[in-house]
């Protein structure tokens, strides 16, 4: 038997959060260095991964099955395929920088009681949540995707709950109220999604006896499997409930302004960047594996949603007055394009949409760290409260511009390709959506430049004027990044090498083809 | 009747002095119900010879022994094939020893040995005069705020009648699950609840509330009661019997021999509905389904929170135990008439109960009503009326009564001058001040809501597909909405001890004796296991999932 790396994967994280628990509370930075020890060697499994993937070989490569509960019809299977992959590389890659970034943001502020830890906590939270995201990217059987789906919804709820910005513009006490109602709402969203799709889960099971992707999937192609139709789109409904709340589609999309704004910038970007991706993943994986034919019911109305989650969000994005808020906004507008390229059901938007997955990832990632280190500066999250930052902390502004490019999709950088990749793949089955769609461009340059403008030019403000630039932690945070977004925006071969031919089996999935360009004949 | 009718009646009764049979035991089948009532009875041995100063100890160890060993017993019967191959019916009729019997008797067992643990702790409250004391009052007998009283508790008095109450509890809880035929079954009933009701009123703090509760619950108990009475007495005309089989042929009507006595009134659907009914709501009662169940919260909160716990787990698994039984053996040929009745039955208790639970300000008050929501999912795994329905009861039960006594072995410790600190106001800040004991309970909670990897989701994953497969999609449905309602107050409680400020003047958390440790350890290792691993209990509860007739 070969080694089980993916389960490796997943529970080396897994042990680092519980060591990283286990510290005790005066060793506080020994916590943190073995969070990002154990980040790190999670990255080093992931690399393996991607090494040992083989683009052009089986559609689920380094499988694992165990027997576990059989009286469910539960299997423990593992399996990726090279959206998992490439998923799971974003994951890996970027929670090393989130706990960099959070380095000192769950220090107790005053020495409360001597069991109390809020700094180990607060890394093996984010730990468990890689773990469970990660085993939530690999599982092949459905329960198992299921109970690691709402299971991450808990050290989220903590994470969102329980750590916030120091520096908050309503005093402490307020803070707390607004941080709980944001945590609760994330989680009751959540929980009420996840909820519906556990009766979807059930129907599953009644109607098809077991949990396994491929076993539903080979049960179908030989016909021995057959779903009504009206049990299939309710079932379909049921995923795509729980995946549209994750994912966030309007309407659904209300808690992550909320859980976006209370919490630290690198728990903000954990949820937008890492575990929001759980529910696009899972709308390819799941929504268009099992159910094929009610997904190509359902797709007119899901894109109408994804249009108006472009549109809305980029819009009430440039209404925002409140940084954080303002990338949310951002974000949900982004998820649009990503729903939208998967329910354009040709090869194109999908590759662009799971491009756009990892993409939206890194650049988010950079936007929002830069912004968490410009609030933590000035002690305040409202944009009228910067002005001429680039004056006083020129890398600070300049990354961060980079960062808001990328937001806005300029050429050159890897967002770009992904955007129009989607929009290309959108409009060729439908054109008059991927026209609305690219309206959504023009609101992001504008909501991401006056951004910029606002904050960073015009005359330095007294508040900001003692403002130190990035510091070296920071820098090495950030560059990283900044060096990925180029680098995949000049050449994202890498990417789509891996995802394509996943793609490919997800299109036979639902048994689509690309439209043929259509040439009028020449008189 | 004519007249030849009631003579052959007086002649047959007068004459077969001669065919009277030495009843037949099964001493070996018995065994752990025998050795609860035995120790039971040695308890008020103890009580009335041992010396004051020795009772609690002698009791403890007479009962903890006790325990065990009917424990030892259930698993000796069960490992030799009484809950499958060799299942059958014992005492001439009257117990049934097959596998959902022996199952619901050891979680019931387990469940009180752990309950039993929370009764017996003595380092809670305060010192009264240089005594240990527990969470039961000095003199059961004295009024509350007499000179008597005081007196009493200078004494040191405490009441160790609690171990023998208990053990006749549980001797009533083993029986109800197993009986055979209706006079057991209502016989058991008495049994496991006269000491309930007593137990109630046992509080040492806030006693009239806790004598409140008792006499809220003795009432409506002895209604219940008297309902279930009249049912098996309406039964007993529309049948000539007390056995469950024989119910069952009559319903089924393939009953043989037909007593001519009882030939008018045999077969009258008039009388099984009405007493099937009568029955039925009797039981429902005892687990706490809506619309029975307004005494749960009084009594919940009155009671000593040790008891509330024993009382909210064991008594649901024996309720749910003998209800399964009569629905499942004697009244599965009227299906298509109680089970629409159940569906109403479970929709409105599963939706009540979360919704009231999310008004409730009082901790104890909060997991009663959650106890009513969780009644109304276990009623949607008896309806599915399959063989994988019993064994998710099973699995529910036994997954659920660890959970609750857990939780309210937390509840326990949480306390300020006046006692138990329930109001939840006061459990605000708790994760900072003790966060092992916060996060306990956080754990327990979140079991209560279903999270996975929690004993609660897997309990609630089997008896939703059970359902599911028994053709009650909508019931799933509507589960599942109770659910997510049920999750915020479960939830309004974690953000209440982990998010907000602890007030200056909040409670303590006491520190338990090993006794309170282990009851709470055990219950978190049961919700944790019964999460991850939980296909060796399914299987168990798999194989105890057939009644023998």
């Amino acid at each position: 038997m070969s080694f089980p790396l993916l389960t490796a994967t997943a529970v080396l994280p897994a042990i680092g959060a519980i060591a990283t628990a286990a510290v005790p509370a005066a060793k506080r930075t020994a916590a943190k260095w073995l969070a990002l020890l154990f980040s790190l060697a999670t990255l080093a499994s992931a690399i393996a991964v991607l090494v040992r993937f083989d683009p052009d070989g089986d559609r689920y490569q380094l499988t694992e099955s165990h027997a576990w509960i059989a009286d469910f019809g539960v299997r423990y299977e593992l399996g990726v395929d090279g959206i998992a992959v490439a998923l799971i590389a974003l994951t890996a890659l970027l929670i090393p920088f989130i706990v960099l970034a959070g380095w000192n943001d769950a220090d107790p502020l005053e020495t409360g009681s001597k069991r109390w830890r809020p700094t180990q906590g607060f890394f093996a939270l984010i730990l468990a949540v890689e773990a469970m995201v990660i085993l939530s990217f690999e599982a092949t059987d459905v329960f198992l995707f299921y109970i690691f789906f709402e299971a991450m919804l808990i050290p989220m709820y903590f994470l969102i709950g329980g750590f916030g910005d120091r520096a908050h513009e309503h005093g402490e006490e307020k803070a707390a109220t607004q941080r709980s109602y944001a945590a609760v709402k994330f989680l009751l969203y959540n929980l009420a999604g996840g909820l519906i799709m556990l009766a979807a889960v059930i129907g599953l099971y009644v109607v098809a006896g077991n949990f396994s992707l491929t076993e539903i999937a080979e049960a179908r192609a030989d016909g021995s499997l057959d779903m009504a139709t009206n049990t299939e789109r309710w079932l379909f409904l049921g995923f795509f409930f729980a995946f549209a709340v994750k994912a966030p589609l309007w309407p659904l999309h209300t808690w992550l302004p909320n859980a976006m704004q209370e919490s630290t910038a690198p728990v903000a970007v954990l949820i937008t960047a890492v575990v929001d991706k759980v529910g696009t993943f899972a709308m390819l994986r799941f929504c268009l594996g099992l159910f094929p034919e009610a997904s190509t019911w359902a797709t007119p109305a899901i894109l109408v949603l994804a249009v108006i989650s472009i549109i809305y969000g980029a819009l009430l994005a440039v209404g925002q007055r409140d940084i954080k808020r303002l990338i949310a906004y951002a974000s949900i507008s982004h998820f649009g394009f990503i729903v939208m390229g998967i329910f354009a059901m040709t090869s194109q938007g999908q590759s662009g949409a799971t491009l756009y997955m990892v993409n939206h990832g890194i650049s988010t990632a950079v936007l929002m760290l830069i912004a968490g280190f410009l609030i933590s500066r000035r002690g305040s999250r409202l944009i009228a409260d910067f002005g001429g930052v680039q004056k006083v902390a020129p890398v600070l502004a300049g990354t961060f511009l980079i960062g808001g490019l990328a937001t806005l999709s300029l050429p050159g950088l890897a967002p770009f390709v992904s955007e129009f990749l989607v929009l290309v793949g959108t409009f060729t089955r439908y054109p008059v959506i991927g026209v609305i769609a690219t309206f959504g461009i023009v609101l992001a340059a504008l909501y991401t430049l006056v951004l910029y403008q606002r904050t960073m030019t015009g005359p330095v403000k007294p508040e900001v004027s003692a403002m130190p630039d990035l510091r070296v932690r920071e820098i090495a945070v950030v560059a990283p990044l900044v060096v990925l977004l180029v680098f995949l925006g000049v050449y994202p071969k890498p990417v789509t090498d891996v995802v394509n031919p996943a793609v490919e089996h997800t299109m036979s999935d639902v048994q689509k083809k690309d439209p043929q360009p259509e040439v009028e004949a020449a008189k | 009747m004519s007249a030849t009718a009631v003579h052959s009646l007086w002649t047959t009764a007068a004459d077969p002095i001669s065919k009277i049979d030495a009843p037949k035991i099964e001493y070996g089948q018995l065994a752990p119900t025998l050795i609860i009532v035995g120790a039971a009875v040695l308890g008020v041995l103890v009580e009335a010879f041992v010396p004051r100063k020795s009772r609690y100890y002698a009791q403890m160890f007479v009962a903890v022994v006790a325990l065990a060993a009917a424990f030892a017993a259930v698993v000796a019967l069960a490992a030799d094939g009484y809950g499958t191959t060799k299942a059958g019916i014992a005492a001439m009729g009257a117990v049934a020893v097959d596998g959902p019997a022996l199952f619901l008797q050891g979680t019931i067992l387990l469940t009180a040995l752990v309950g039993l643990f929370t009764f017996a702790e003595r380092r809670l409250d305060p010192e009264a005069h240089g005594n240990r004391v527990d969470s039961f009052v000095a003199q059961a007998a004295s009024v509350p705020g007499s000179d008597s009283e005081k007196k009493a508790v200078r004494a040191g008095f405490t009441t160790t009648e609690v171990f023998p109450l208990l053990l006749f509890a549980v001797a009533g809880m083993l029986v109800f699950p197993a009986a055979n035929d209706l006079l057991t079954l209502f016989v058991a009933l008495e049994v496991l609840s006269l000491p309930l009701y007593l137990l109630c009123a046992l509080a040492r703090r806030k006693r009239l509330m806790s004598q409140e509760a008792a006499v809220k619950y003795f009432l409506l108990g002895a209604f219940a009661s008297a309902f279930t009475l009249f049912g098996i007495a309406l039964l007993y005309g529309y049948s000539g019997s007390m056995s469950y089989s024989t119910i069952a042929q009559v319903v089924d009507g393939t009953v043989q021999d037909v007593d001519p006595a009882l030939a008018d009134t045999m077969g009258n659907d008039a009388l099984l509905l009405v007493g099937a009914a009568l029955l039925v709501m009797g039981l429902l009662f005892k687990v706490g389904a809506v619309p029975f169940h307004m005494w749960t919260p009084d009594v919940y909160q009155g009671a000593p929170t040790p008891v509330t716990g024993f009382m909210a787990a064991a008594t649901k698994v024996a309720a749910f135990g003998a209800l399964l039984r009569i629905l499942y053996v004697v009244l599965p040929g009227l299906r298509w008439d109680w089970r629409p009745v159940m569906w109403a039955v479970a929709i409105v208790t599963m939706l009540a109960g979360a919704i009231v639970a999310i008004t409730q300000t009082d901790i104890k008050r909060l997991l009663a009503y959650s106890s009513i929501a969780h009644a109304g999912f276990i009623l949607a795994g008896v309806i599915a009326t399959t063989p994988s329905g019993i064994s998710s009861v099973l699995f529910y039960l036994a997954a659920y009564s660890f959970v609750t006594i857990g939780a309210f072995a937390v509840v326990t410790l949480v306390r300020d001058a006046g006692g138990e600190a329930t109001h939840l106001s006061k459990w605000a800040g708790l994760g900072r001040r003790s966060p092992l004991v916060a996060a306990v309970f956080a754990v327990f909670l979140l079991a209560f809501a279903g999270i996975p990897l929690t004993s609660g989701f897997a309990g609630k994953f089997a008896v939703f597909k059970a359902a599911a497969e028994g053709g009650a999609a909508p019931l799933v449905v509507v589960g599942v909405i109770s659910s997510a309602i049920a999750a915020f107050f479960y939830i309004r409680v974690i953000v209440l001890m982990f998010f907000s400020e602890p007030r200056p003047e909040g409670p303590t958390v006491a520190v338990p004796s090993p006794l309170t440790m282990t009851a709470i350890g055990v219950g978190v290792a049961v919700t944790v296991v019964l999460g991850v691993a939980p296909q060796y209990f399914l299987e168990l509860a798999g194989d105890a999932g057939v009644f023998v007739r």
